[in-house]
């Protein structure tokens, strides 16, 4: 039981900054503007964040940093390729190139440690948040450990990360700028022959993938780690996109989809190396290969065909 | 133009006997970078320290990634620098096809063996050095189980691992933990992964635990501090790094070994062949300093010292798990 409870906590804790880019991407390929780059804002996040949460320690000022760096990389995403009509694959690897190098460059111009920010500490980070009645309800069965391990002891941010996930399914499903959203992604000509700015509406959406790049990186540089160490998000932009694709572009699935990646990553950390009963030891290097090779099984055989939204990378050009 | 420059070469050529004593060393960089506060940075101590005392300034590389490294070292050869030092054992097949192509040069590999009449291997006894620090652990432990977090899963990592092991159960450890970031070179560079591995295995009881992972040790470290238990850091000292949470470090003097490369090479005794360096020979040690004065208790102090005369003295044989493959702990 502890162990199973002990997965889950690490499953969690790995999959936030998946989920919060995910549903990054989300917002901004359901409009039809594709969106590779998510790696890069939530690297620039992370940085803007341990920079500025070395400088001020706040970690609150460093979100609004990290948010507002985000944002404005989505619009620079969104300029190229709204405004512009440019390749989106294009300027999302630029994106991505534009934040690994410099990142690196101006830590090391800044703080002379190899690209990395000073450690913080306190209210520099966002740490672990204990729901009231948590130590009381531990010794619940089955619930308690539940309560106090799994639902307590997580970061503000991975609160707000899962909340999301109904947000999101609100906006996209009950709002109107959500229903706008989603039929630009599929026939922006339609919207606007009804009189509604294309441009406008895709440029909202990636300032939405802004924001939420903002706090993936965020949390990775001030929930999970204590600064920003040099390429710190490690793919997990791209794993973000998978698990999209996965999802069908839809956010409780995108949820699920996160959560199996995140769930696979915690068991390759967890049961390297133990001898399993009938089956003996496993080698640590098929521990590791497990999530890739579950997601190839499950990509190609198990969720069916995944069809992007319609409209998406193609810019749109009035008729003349 | 075209006289100036013959002239400026001219200049050179008259020049360079002149000053045979005067050296361009070089120093290369592994992946992880120069200032991962571990096994470059330790490197670079080095370098630094012969820049101070003896006024040669020195080139450095540090690369990005694997493909660079062939290119640049025999840049750097090409260019004249003597000697070059290589921090890293990746070096290692790169170094073994470009020595023969300048045999006036002089190499010198640190963490790896290359068996060529210009190459200076330097090696650690990486074991000896863990079998202490894992003393250390396994006293200070209370629930006496510890953990290990690998970088990238080699011999050479597991060869600290297992060192570690003998001195952890030595002191009365029952159980030793022990996980590998990954299998590429990016788990040099993954504190993110690095502290999720570290609260694993305090979740499994580990109360005390030991990173050989460059720079994903800082993620380790940090996720032992946050969750108040210990780390221990490893190549340089990383004590300062979490003051008071990191038990001590296990210091692996590649700084001296960078120094003596250049000061050998400037003072013309440079000698090509395996160093291996071990306890006895200064080249590993545990840290010790203001940072981790109040964890370590005298008799936890008697005990390391002891460990450590009986290694110099040979009661203690440390096994070194590259020989075999093997760690009989």
């Amino acid at each position: 039981m502890d162990v199973v409870v002990q997965l889950i906590d690490a499953t969690v804790r790995v999959s936030v900054p998946l989920l919060l880019a995910c549903l990054a991407g989300l917002y901004s390929e359901r409009a039809g503007i594709f969106d590779i780059g998510l790696e890069g804002k939530m690297l620039a996040g992370a940085f803007a964040a341990g920079t500025v949460a070395a400088l001020t320690g706040s970690a609150w000022i460093a979100l609004f940093a990290a948010v507002g760096i985000a944002v404005a990389l989505a619009l620079v995403h969104g300029f190229a390729s709204i405004t512009n009509r440019g390749n989106q694959i294009v300027s999302g690897v630029a994106i991505n190139f534009i934040a690994a190098g410099s990142t690196i460059i101006l830590g090391q111009a800044w703080f002379s440690q190899g690209g990395r920010t000073p450690s913080v500490g306190g209210d520099a980070r966002f740490g672990a948040i204990e729901l009231p009645g948590a130590a009381a309800l531990r010794d619940v069965p089955v619930l308690g450990p539940i309560y106090s391990e799994i639902i307590s002891g997580q970061t503000l941010l991975a609160y707000f990360a899962f909340a999301m996930v109904p947000f999101t399914w609100w906006v996209l499903y009950r709002t109107r700028f959500g229903l706008r959203l989603r039929a630009v992604g599929e026939n922006p000509a339609a919207v606007d022959t009804a009189g509604i700015s294309v441009p406008w509406l895709r440029y909202r959406a990636v300032i939405c993938t802004g924001i939420l790049t903002g706090f993936a990186g965020t949390y990775l540089a001030l929930s999970q780690n204590a600064g920003f160490v040099k390429d710190m998000t490690a793919g997990r932009g791209y794993i973000a996109l998978a698990a999209l694709i996965f999802a069908k572009w839809k956010p409780v699935p995108a949820m699920w989809a996160c959560l199996l990646f995140g769930f696979l990553d915690a068991i390759s950390i967890r049961y390297q190396g133990v001898a399993f009963p009938g089956i003996g030891r496993v080698p640590v290097q098929l521990m590791q290969a497990l999530p890739y090779i579950l997601t190839v099984i499950l990509l190609a055989g198990f969720i069916g065909k995944a069809i992007p939204p319609r409209a998406g990378g193609v810019p749109y050009v009035k008729e003349r | 133009m075209k006289r100036f420059i013959f002239g400026l070469l001219a200049a050179t050529v008259v020049a360079a006997p002149a000053f045979a004593a005067d050296i361009e060393p070089a120093l290369l960089f592994d992946l992880g970078g120069k200032f991962d506060k571990s096994f470059n940075e330790a490197s670079y101590e080095g370098a630094e320290k012969f820049k101070k005392e003896t006024g040669t300034s020195y080139r450095e590389f540090e690369i990005s990634n694997d493909a660079q490294r062939e290119q640049a070292l025999r840049k750097f050869a090409e260019d004249g620098n003597n000697p070059i030092v290589m921090a890293g054992f990746n070096w290692a097949a790169t170094l073994e096809k470009i020595a023969p192509e300048f045999p006036d040069t002089k190499f010198t590999l640190i963490d790896a063996v290359v068996e060529a009449p210009n190459v200076r291997s330097v090696v650690f006894k990486e074991g000896e050095g863990s079998y202490l620090v894992g003393v250390l652990a396994g006293q200070a432990s209370k629930s006496k189980k510890v953990g290990f977090v690998g970088g990238m899963d080699i011999p050479l990592i597991r060869k600290f691992a297992c060192g570690y092991v003998g001195g952890a159960k030595a002191a009365g450890a029952t159980e030793v933990i022990q996980n590998y970031t990954g299998d590429t070179p990016a788990a040099w560079n993954d504190p993110t992964k690095g502290g999720e591995i570290a609260k694993s295995q305090i979740d499994q009881g580990a109360d005390v635990v030991y990173a050989a992972a460059g720079g994903t040790g800082v993620g380790v470290m940090q996720a032992a501090a946050d969750a108040g238990k210990l780390g221990i850091g490893v190549d340089s000292n990383q004590n300062g790094l979490q003051p008071g949470k990191i038990l001590t470090s296990m210091v692996k003097r590649v700084d001296v070994a960078v120094y003596n490369a250049f000061k050998d090479a400037a003072d013309d005794k440079f000698t090509a062949g395996v160093n291996n360096l071990g306890l006895k020979e200064d080249g590993v040690a545990y840290a010790m300093d203001d940072n981790n004065k109040a964890l370590v208790t005298p008799e936890m102090q008697a005990a390391v010292d002891k460990a450590k005369a009986d290694i110099i003295a040979g009661t203690i044989s440390v096994h070194d798990y590259m020989s075999d493959n093997a760690c009989p702990y």
